[in-house]
């Protein structure tokens, strides 16, 4: 089953992705992703029906730190690699609201 | 002879031994890297002066005998993904081009404990997205073999720098085949490490649940004991994972007698080219004539790992690239009208084709609607695979089989069409859904004079097998130098 | 309006731990620090960084979920939530979708009707953002991570409520509660409790919920009650003219008193939720869950019927008492030291309730230590200052934690029992008044109370007023 992919997707993609392709970008995006789902719809040929899902291959739990501070401050440091600084903090454009 | 045809390992003996210093060391490797970078370009930041300065203290530290571990003293080259505090840290993308981190990845921190000294950053795919070192911000590396080739990927700076002599060592990730791929391209040999037994700290996410860090270097010997250094439990990586087995250079043993090795028919099919084959089944007989037993099998789901892979590693890539968007550290579109403007325009130009490709796959599969017939059949799909090599492990110690389907392929004959590039990667990518440990090797040369490389696959926590069969094996044939390095032998490079 | 209409009303509340350290690092999560000098690379998304979890946030989400009736997931983990925002370091945050901490339980509140069950659909564990400053000068926002990452836990309950009244009552129980547990100040001023209210119409005997919204951005019960007040009358308009509500988030802004919707083609509300692979899952076995209800302290029914038992208090006096877990303490502490438990409740009812009052001030906001509380107890029951006197002294201690007795002595405060001093000026106040005398002594009872004026505004308030009385009624 061949998956079209429509402009309105690609868009919709783009929006969570915060991606903006070129008309031509996008005509190639429509194609790539649609090969690729294609090909990943091969899954549905395995029945997989009472497998659970793992996201981790082997067990391993409870991993926690103490609540304790140790982190000093190296504020200075880290702005340095920021586009944009204004009175120790990062500058972004304006946020509604 | 120039110090650069050494091991890692005998280069250390040296100057531990009075023969040879760090600093001459450094400067053979950076002589080198000036000579072949031109044809193979492997590094994307060369640390000449911090390498220097380090070469110095690193000797101070040999001679009086604080520093004796088997690296003290060797010059090694870092994947650019791997966080370097002060060394600009880039994942070869536009949108790293000038990062610094202010933090090094405790992989490397535990190399520099060891006494390493950090030549530079090596090239990649673009935050390890690709098979051929192609989709780099930063211009292509060549395979130092043949430089009308590729390196493979992603981790084909770090491998070519490893043929070409410009460094001693290496150190990529393996996210789907990174490692290992490029090593059989290069016809050097790298690892894989079992999932959680290096820690990720530092290292630049692609697929967090995929990626591990692994040795390249010229030989088993080497890559043991790189692993052995860089390995550790690290509190900071809660996937890390406590091992009390991490001795690996205690499983140098040339002897295989009675090692059970399943050779999966399914990694043999259609698709593999016939030197390849030829190659890898003569190293398998190879093994065999030292006593191992060797049986073909049927693996079972080796068409279903790719699907799975580009599905999980792509959901994860996608989020893991989100926090690029110019606020914090990277490269800011210069005009934008408004926030979301700036997310995308930075974003757009910041990324290459094929992580855009990707990060687009990932929130797609991710996306509402979507979760439960992609993403968890994934990883489903993932468990059926953990499955079928669980039940191979019943009756074999480790796999054997190729790397990859061919030799390594001509520039720019991979990116036009993806899903081939990616079905390069049908050997390598269900070990990493599995977690499990894995060595690429050389085994031959093809008739265009390209490295043959093969993989042995061992079960969690078995890198000691799978470096006995590589050692073992490795025993039987010379170390194939590179080409590029006899040519600078006589001055004519 | 010729329809009755039913509000269904849910609520989402954040709560900030009190963990001294954030949920996945160990920066402190210490208020009033410099921008972005309590951040690390881990709560500024720094590539490469991984985050670890603090056991303090498991066991306190576990302790409140335990005193809210809820199950406790055995298998538990994290999932990121996906977005963009300046605020949101990773532009994804670290969340609980599919396995949260707790499930499944409930609170009681009081209403004008009585008890009513208020269902807990369940609790997650979560990571705050960082905060934006709007610059007006360069027309931007600045980011300051120093709250990124910093601990909380949202408390989901089911749309159970059905008015503003059983909204407040179902927060100030949780509110107490968790304040009990000692997991978080719970101040909705400073943001350390945050609720959104999702809220809903419909006709009443309609069996179906109608279509909700979101609202966001209430900083006080005040905001909440009158957002509750204004999004009802707005959606009953809607479905009056025949327009559909539409399922939105919405922003109030309680000096205007009205909300917006916070839609934009940007915000796809599609946070592609899946397991944080950078995290592992969280097993909590029995004996967990037991030592953590093992260390649970007496909350506040307990409380309730011990003060009642154990100090004689009148319901009253235990119900206001421990509406406050810091008035509690104080009073436990103070009738430890003083042993006079109703005269601390006195004090703490009366006096201490009247200057939070006066200076709009939670009892959280209480700076005195009962040991000075205790000290002007035992200044008033030995008569060494009189009521009057006390109260002044208490605004002192209630200001400033001063000690009462070098106040007293400093000041001149103490009363004068000396009988030969009083009885001169008594004696001087009887000739100076004779009038009131007489009235008196013709059986105007009231006019002695006017003869005790005199004499203390003559002794200057210090006067011992029981032996002013005494001395009164024996001279005439």
């Amino acid at each position: 089953m061949a998956n079209i992919i429509s402009d309105e997707t690609i868009e919709y993609v783009g929006i969570l992705a915060k991606l903006e392709l070129s008309e031509e970008e996008r005509q190639r995006a429509k194609k790539d992703m649609g090969d690729m789902l294609d090909y990943i719809d091969k899954l549905n040929e395995l029945d997989t029906t009472g497998v659970e899902p793992i996201s981790h291959v082997f067990p391993v739990n409870n991993v926690f730190r103490e609540d304790v501070v140790e982190n000093g401050d190296d504020s200075d440091n880290m702005l340095k690699n920021a586009p944009s600084v204004k009175e120790k903090s990062y500058m972004a454009p304006k946020t509604i609201g | 002879m120039s110090l650069t045809r050494l091991t890692a390992l005998e280069l250390s003996n040296k100057i531990k031994a009075g023969e040879a210093t760090v600093l001459e060391a450094v400067e053979a490797a950076l002589d080198a890297i000036e000579k072949r970078e031109k044809d193979v370009h492997s590094f994307v930041t060369v640390d000449r002066e911090g390498a220097l300065k380090r070469a110095g203290e690193v000797q101070k530290l040999i001679d009086d005998k604080t520093l004796t571990g088997a690296l003290a003293g060797v010059p090694v080259a870092v994947k650019d993904n791997l966080c370097t505090s002060g060394i600009k840290t880039t994942c070869s993308s536009r949108i790293l081009s000038n990062f610094v981190p202010t933090y090094t990845a405790q992989a490397v921190e535990n190399l520099e404990a060891a006494g390493a000294v950090i030549l530079g950053k090596t090239n990649m795919d673009e935050f390890a997205m690709g098979s051929t070192t192609e989709t780099s911000a930063f211009g292509v590396t060549r395979n130092p073999w043949n430089t009308a080739h590729v390196p493979g990927g992603s981790s084909g700076g770090s491998c070519a720098a490893v043929a070409a002599e410009e460094c001693f060592y290496a150190l990529g990730s393996d996210t789907g085949g990174s490692i290992r791929q490029p090593s059989a391209f290069c016809g050097v040999t790298g690892i894989k490490p079992t999932y959680g037994t290096v820690s990720r700290y530092g290292l630049i996410a692609y697929g967090s649940s995929l990626d591990q860090i692994g040795p390249v270097a010229k030989d088993v010997a080497d890559c043991a004991a790189i692993l052995e250094v860089i390995s550790s439990y690290d509190k900071k990586d809660s996937t890390s994972v406590k091992r009390e087995d991490t001795d690996f250079t205690s499983a140098l043993v040339d002897d295989v007698k009675g090692m059970r090795i399943g050779i999966p028919r399914d990694y043999f099919g259609e698709g593999l080219d016939r030197e390849v084959k030829e190659a890898v089944l003569a190293a398998a007989g190879k093994l065999e004539e030292k006593g191992a037993v060797v049986e073909e099998f049927d693996l079972s789901l080796v068409e279903y790992a790719i699907p799975a892979y580009y599905v999980i590693a792509s959901a994860e890539a996608s989020s893991n690239l989100a926090r690029f968007d110019g606020v914090k550290y990277g490269y800011r579109a210069e005009a934008f009208e408004g926030l979301h403007d700036m997310y995308k325009k930075t974003r757009s130009q910041g990324f290459g084709p094929e992580v855009k490709r990707r990060i687009m796959l990932g929130s797609f599969v991710l996306s509402s609607g979507y979760y439960d017939a992609y993403y968890l059949k994934a990883l489903r799909t993932k468990a059926l695979i953990k499955q079928a090599f669980d039940r191979a492990f019943e009756k074999y110690d480790v796999i054997l089989g190729p790397a990859a389907p061919t030799t390594a392929p001509r520039l720019g004959e991979s990116l036009d069409d993806p899903i081939k590039m990616y079905l390069g990667d049908i050997y390598t990518i269900s070990v990493n859904l599995a977690g499990l440990p894995g060595i690429s090797l050389p085994c031959g040369v093809d008739g265009g004079g390209l490295p043959i490389g093969m993989q042995i696959i061992g079960d969690c926590f078995q890198e000691k097998k799978i470096i006995r069969a590589a050692y073992a094996f490795e025993r039987t044939r010379e170390y194939r130098r590179c080409p590029i390095t006899e040519e600078s032998k006589g001055g004519r490079g | 309006m010729s329809k009755q209409y039913e509000t269904v009303i849910g609520l989402e509340v954040h709560v900030e731990l009190a963990t001294k350290t954030k949920i996945f690092c160990s920066c402190s999560t210490a208020f009033g620090g410099a921008p972005n000098t309590h951040t690390c690379p881990v709560c500024t998304g720094m590539p490469g960084s991984l985050p670890v979890l603090n056991r303090r946030v498991v066991e306190y989400a576990m302790a409140v979920g335990l005193a809210t009736n809820c199950e406790i997931t055995r298998c538990c983990k994290f999932d990121r939530k996906n977005y963009f925002y300046p605020d949101n370091p990773q532009n994804y945050q670290i969340s609980q979708l599919y396995l949260p901490i707790c499930r499944n339980g409930s609170v009681e509140i009081q209403t004008e009707n009585g008890a009513k069950k208020i269902g807990i659909h369940e609790i997650h564990m979560e990571e705050d953002a960082g905060k934006l400053i709007h610059d007006d000068w360069e027309d931007c926002s600045l980011v300051d991570f120093n709250r990124s990452g910093v601990p909380l836990i949202e408390i989901v309950s089911e749309p159970d409520m059905r008015s503003a009244e059983e909204v407040i009552a179902y927060l100030d129980k949780l509110r107490m509660t968790i304040q009990y547990l000692g997991a978080s100040d719970c101040k909705l001023q400073e943001g350390s409790m945050r609720a959104d209210v999702n809220l809903s119409v419909r006709e009443a005997g309609e069996k179906e919920f109608g279509t909700r919204t979101e609202m966001k951005n209430l900083n006080s019960f005040r905001a909440i009650a009158r957002a509750i007040e204004n999004e009802r009358n707005r959606q009953i308009d809607l479905l009056e003219s025949g327009e559909a509500v539409i399922q939105e988030t919405r922003r109030w802004d309680d000096a205007k008193e009205y909300s917006y919707a916070m839609r934009s083609k940007e915000d796809a509300q599609d946070y592609r939720y899946f397991p944080e692979p950078d995290l592992v899952p969280i097993i909590i076995d029995d004996e967990w869950i037991e030592e953590i209800r093992g260390r649970q302290p007496e909350l506040r029914e307990e409380k309730i019927a011990r003060y009642k038992k154990e100090y004689g208090l009148p319901d009253y006096d235990a119900g206001i008492i421990t509406g406050s877990k810091r008035l509690a303490d104080i009073f436990e502490e103070t009738a430890k030291i003083c042993g006079k438990p109703k005269k601390v409740s006195n004090w703490l009812m009366v006096e201490t309730m009247r200057l939070l009052k006066e200076h709009a001030m939670e009892p959280e906001d209480i700076r005195f230590s009962p040991e000075n509380l205790a000290k002007l107890i035992a200044l008033t029951e030995a008569g060494t200052v009189n009521g009057a006197t006390a109260k002044e002294v208490f605004e002192k201690v209630f200001a400033d934690d001063i000690d009462p007795d070098a106040y007293v002595r400093e000041n001149g405060l103490k009363t004068v029992s000396d009988e030969g001093e009083l009885r001169s000026v008594i004696e001087q106040v009887i000739r100076d008044y004779p009038k009131s005398v007489e009235d008196y002594r013709s059986g105007k009872e009231k006019a002695i109370g006017f003869l005790v004026g005199q004499t203390m505004k003559a002794m200057r308030g210090k006067a011992n007023p029981a032996m002013v009385n005494q001395i009164l009624k024996e001279l005439l």
